[in-house]
């Protein structure tokens, strides 16, 4: 039961906010140099709806739609990865920067280190395919499962693309059906329909 | 701790900063609270799972605040705990802070006192949990958070009253 004496001390006020951003970027950077972080994160807009970037110091190992639950996603990241994550909201700055030219049909690739620890075997050998899928340019299911060496595989590719842990940066969104209609999407079959939209009119 | 960090960040972030500047005053409370969140860090993948998590980050700041208030008793010049407040500033232009005479008057409390008070009214911990931070037994810690308080409605109301009533 607080005591009223002591209220100016147990009351949050405004001010306390912006003072524990202040000491929440230092931790950021301090646990940085200390190599105390597994995972940094922040939230992005972008026209098909918030976007969740998640790094390792290797790169960037998830990019995440809001459908998918922003506490759902971090939680199994801490799960699979580590649960040293840290919020910074400047960090991963590339990316945002690329993402931020990419819907505004001035970039057609993204450079940036990418962290595909999260995929494995067939799934990792379907995402190094997808890479090779130009801007603007789309292929069926049943094509990425010949080039991936698996022609028969096309539901394994169909699965590989719902389980793209880096979204956008590897373009699952280029894979659409062989009778030409998007197929499915981890962001929704808007988001999908938008970024073909938005590749076949900048490109 | 298999959960993300930043959870306990977010969630206990604050009350940490006002269990820190009870303790230490506002200046030393903003190291106090990095400290505490690096240890924190460093130590979260150990926690268990159904670990409380702020009585833990409290048992922390504790021992960051204990080695603060040792550092100063070996200084060579005593530093004033609080520094005079100029033009509603404290430090080096850090945040104004609401209220300089609470802290001088906590500041005065025998550490014990200030530390009992600090975890049982400000973390809001029960008083067994604060008997194992600071040692000893919960009816001593509970009698030392009553002195505490005694003292600071003696020393810090009447001060507040003058301002009030000027």
């Amino acid at each position: 039961m607080p005591d009223t004496v002591l209220d100016p001390l147990t009351v949050p006020t405004p001010d306390d906010e912006q003072h524990l951003d202040r000491l929440h970027g230092q931790l950021v950077r301090g646990a940085a140099e200390r190599d105390l972080v597994d995972l940094t994160y922040r939230v992005v807009d972008s026209p098909i709806g918030p976007l969740l970037l998640a790094a390792t110091p290797a790169g960037l190992v998830r990019l995440a739609f809001e459908s998918e639950g922003r506490d759902a996603v971090l939680e199994s990241l801490a799960t699979l990865i580590g649960p040293r994550v840290l919020h910074d909201p400047n960090g991963i700055a590339g990316m945002a920067e690329q993402l931020g030219e990419y819907f505004a049909g001035r970039r057609r690739a993204f450079e940036v280190p990418v962290d595909l620890r999260l995929a494995h075997g067939f799934r990792l050998d379907v995402l190094g395919q997808l890479r090779q899928i130009p801007y603007g340019a789309t292929r069926s299911y049943a094509a990425v499962a010949a080039s991936a060496g698996r022609p028969r595989a096309v539901r394994a590719v169909g699965s590989a693309c719902a389980h793209n842990p880096v979204p956008l940066v590897v373009p699952c969104h280029r894979v659409v059906r062989s009778d030409g209609t998007p197929g499915g999407y981890l962001g929704g079959p808007e988001a999908k329909a938008f970024l073909l939209r938005l590749e076949s009119t900048a490109a | 701790m298999r959960h993300p960090f930043e959870q306990a960040v977010a969630e206990h972030g604050g009350l940490v900063l006002r269990v820190c500047r009870a303790v230490l005053g506002p200046v030393d409370a903003d190291d106090a609270w990095s400290e505490t969140f690096l240890a924190a860090l460093r130590a979260w993948p150990d926690l268990p799972d159904d670990a409380d998590v702020r009585a833990w980050l409290v048992t922390i700041a504790h021992r960051k605040a204990i080695d603060v208030i040792r550092a100063r008793q070996r200084a060579p010049v005593p530093v004033p705990t609080i520094p005079e407040p100029a033009g509603g500033q404290l430090g080096d232009g850090g945040p104004a802070l609401p209220d300089h005479d609470l802290w001088r008057a906590l500041a005065a409390l025998p550490d014990r006192q200030r530390l009992c008070v600090a975890y049982h009214h400000v973390a809001g911990l029960p008083h067994p949990e604060v008997a194992r931070i600071v040692g000893g037994t919960a009816a001593a810690a509970r009698r030392a958070s009553a002195d505490g308080i005694a003292t600071l409605r003696r020393t810090y109301l009447p001060s507040l009253e003058r301002e009030t009533h000027a």
